[in-house]
């Protein structure tokens, strides 16, 4: 029971943080964003692992096995393909500061 | 719990990487790093579960993780950043798919109780999630139509499935998951709920469908952290309960970058109606069309310029086309600003990568409040392979995109719609704007018309 009350708590707060950390984010970032996250339950891996290391018999180690690769897949492609997406940022300075600039004068 | 401390200390780590990593995401700085972050504690998390528990199989696992990896890392490489979307959701399909098979072998394990209701929540929401994403894949992939699709009987079916799917997951509770039948009745509900998944899917509309893979993602991500409390593993709970809940405030966000409540996104073809629309046919009204040498012209002795890029501009790949055509009016002295809508490409955010890839300066990049006042002193708005984010019809009720904020390109003196065909945009509805007196279309590829452009102001 004590467990469980253990798992609840660590759930009520994941949601928090989970709503917290993303409240801000602008829209130009929305799709690395889903993207990272997409990748980060790719860790459902180390569930299919487990599964497959337990396995008793061949249908469940087969089952256990495709888990591992269709997770595998999830979390590796996950993230090679989120860094791809950043990739395009780097170098460039966010110009958030040259906001001011767009005052141009009316004609 | 009889987890060694260190284990349980290693997976503290990985779970403060990835709350760090989705914090990191939030911004242009750190996305990067964020990135990597979190690949870094994903990676130490499946080092500790293949060191730590006590496995069968080793080889096997090894050779199924390398046999994953080789089969996702190279498409992830290569796949061009147009088919980004499409990519995210296949990934995140498979995600679902491995979670639900991971909950439904606990299921005869489980012996009742809480976890077993959280295994068959995770049958069933992963499977909703793998079918779900896969036809939202064949969607962007365009190997099916991007319309919306309503079966005769559509909620009728959709509510057949989906009661079946609950029936059957009542029975194995009812049977604590045990016994033969379970099993059989298992395989059932997974199956009814993959058919939850194409049903749910296939009437959403094409220029909804990034926000339909951001909800499946949620439910991913919620499945994931099912799983955790089946297998008492606190790292998949945290990771999958920060997923889960990020991805429900993300989708939020972006429901709302395109002005459309989430139910009538999701739902709006299944009530009928939304879909009316659609059958618009683009007929034969005339419309002007004109070549590339009148389009430099009026280009090159415009004061000032908009430049709306979408989807067509990326599929063409003619971002490199269109900087070199912006700079060369710049020289002459035009202002040129690119105006980008919340969704422009095919998901909030995509068009701005693209751009960045072909070296676009930040500030030229305007966002869609910021640029909307300025077109009625704008002399020429160039829309390249954009349509349904300037179609006036998002004005008028009863269309697919209505109510969602479009860039008002109608006040500019001149459109000039650089089109493929008259084909209509990804929602599948007609342009009222490409009739307008002062629209004239280019018709051709983008980047070819662009070319041509570029060396007709060349010559001037």
């Amino acid at each position: 029971m004590s467990q469980n009350m253990a798992l609840l708590t660590l759930f009520v707060l994941s949601v928090f943080v989970g709503f917290e950390v993303v409240s801000k984010v602008s829209t130009t970032l929305h799709t690395p964003l889903m993207s990272g996250a997409n990748a980060i339950h790719g860790v459902i891996l180390v569930g299919a692992i487990i599964v497959a290391g337990h396995a008793d018999t061949t249908w469940a180690l087969v089952l256990g096995l495709v888990a591992v690769v269709l997770a595998t897949m999830n979390m590796v492609g996950g993230f090679v393909v989120t860094d791809r997406m950043l990739e395009m940022f780097k170098g460039r300075k966010p110009a958030k500061a040259v906001d001011a600039a767009t005052g141009e004068p009316p004609r | 719990m009889n987890t060694p401390t260190w284990v349980s200390l290693s997976y503290l780590v990985a779970a403060v990487c990835f709350i760090l990593a989705l914090k990191g995401l939030s911004s242009p700085k750190t996305a990067r790093n964020g990135n990597l972050l979190g690949a870094f504690g994903a990676t130490l998390a499946v080092v500790t579960a293949l060191v730590s528990e006590d496995l069968d199989h080793l080889a096997l696992i090894l050779v199924a993780i390398v046999v994953g990896s080789l089969a996702a890392v190279p498409v992830a490489r290569r796949v061009p950043m147009t088919a980004m979307p499409q990519l995210v959701a296949l990934f995140n399909g498979v995600g679902g798919g491995a979670a639900a098979i991971v909950a439904g072998m606990e299921v005869p394990k489980t012996g009742g109780g809480f976890a077993l209701v959280a295994s068959l929540f995770t049958v069933i929401v992963g499977s909703v999630s793998f079918s779900g994403s896969m036809v939202t894949f064949l969607k962007l992939q365009e190997i099916m139509t991007t319309r919306p699709v309503v079966l005769p009987v559509h909620g009728v079916l959709f509510g057949g499935s989906m009661a079946a799917a609950l029936a059957g997951a009542v029975a194995v509770f009812v049977d604590s998951g045990e016994g033969t039948t379970a099993l059989g009745v298992l395989i059932g509900v997974a199956v009814a709920s993959l058919l939850v998944g194409v049903l749910f899917v296939l009437p959403v509309g094409g220029a909804d469908v990034p926000i339909v893979i951001s909800l499946l993602n949620a439910f991913t991500g919620m499945t994931v952290a099912a799983s955790g409390y089946v297998l008492s593993n606190v790292l998949l709970l945290v990771a999958g309960t920060l997923v889960g809940a990020s991805g429900t405030i993300l989708t939020r966000l972006m429901a709302k970058a395109m002005g459309r409540p989430i139910t009538s996104t999701l739902f709006g073809a299944l009530k009928g109606g939304s879909t009316a629309g659609s059958t618009a046919v683009a007929g034969d009204r005339p419309v002007r069309s004109t070549g590339p040498d009148d389009v430099a012209i009026l280009l090159a002795y415009a004061q000032k310029v908009i430049v709306v890029p979408g989807y067509g501009l990326a599929v063409a790949q003619a971002q490199h086309t269109v900087r070199e055509l912006a700079d060369l009016l710049q020289e002459r002295g035009v202002e040129v600003l690119y105006g980008i809508h919340p969704v422009a490409g095919r998901m909030p955010g995509h068009m701005n990568v693209l751009l960045a890839e072909a070296n676009v300066p930040y500030e030229q990049l305007k966002e869609m409040d910021e640029v909307n006042p300025q077109f009625a002193t704008t002399d020429v708005v160039l829309v390249i392979g954009a349509n349904d984010v300037v179609n006036p019809a998002a004005r008028t009720e009863g269309t697919p995109i209505s109510g969602m904020p479009i860039l008002d390109v109608d006040q500019a003196q001149n459109v000039i719609f650089l089109k493929r065909s008259m084909r209509p945009g990804f929602a599948g509805i007609d342009n009222e704007l490409l009739y307008q007196p002062n629209t004239t279309l280019l018709f051709g590829d983008a980047k070819d018309s662009l070319t041509k452009v570029v060396s007709a102001v060349k010559g001037l």
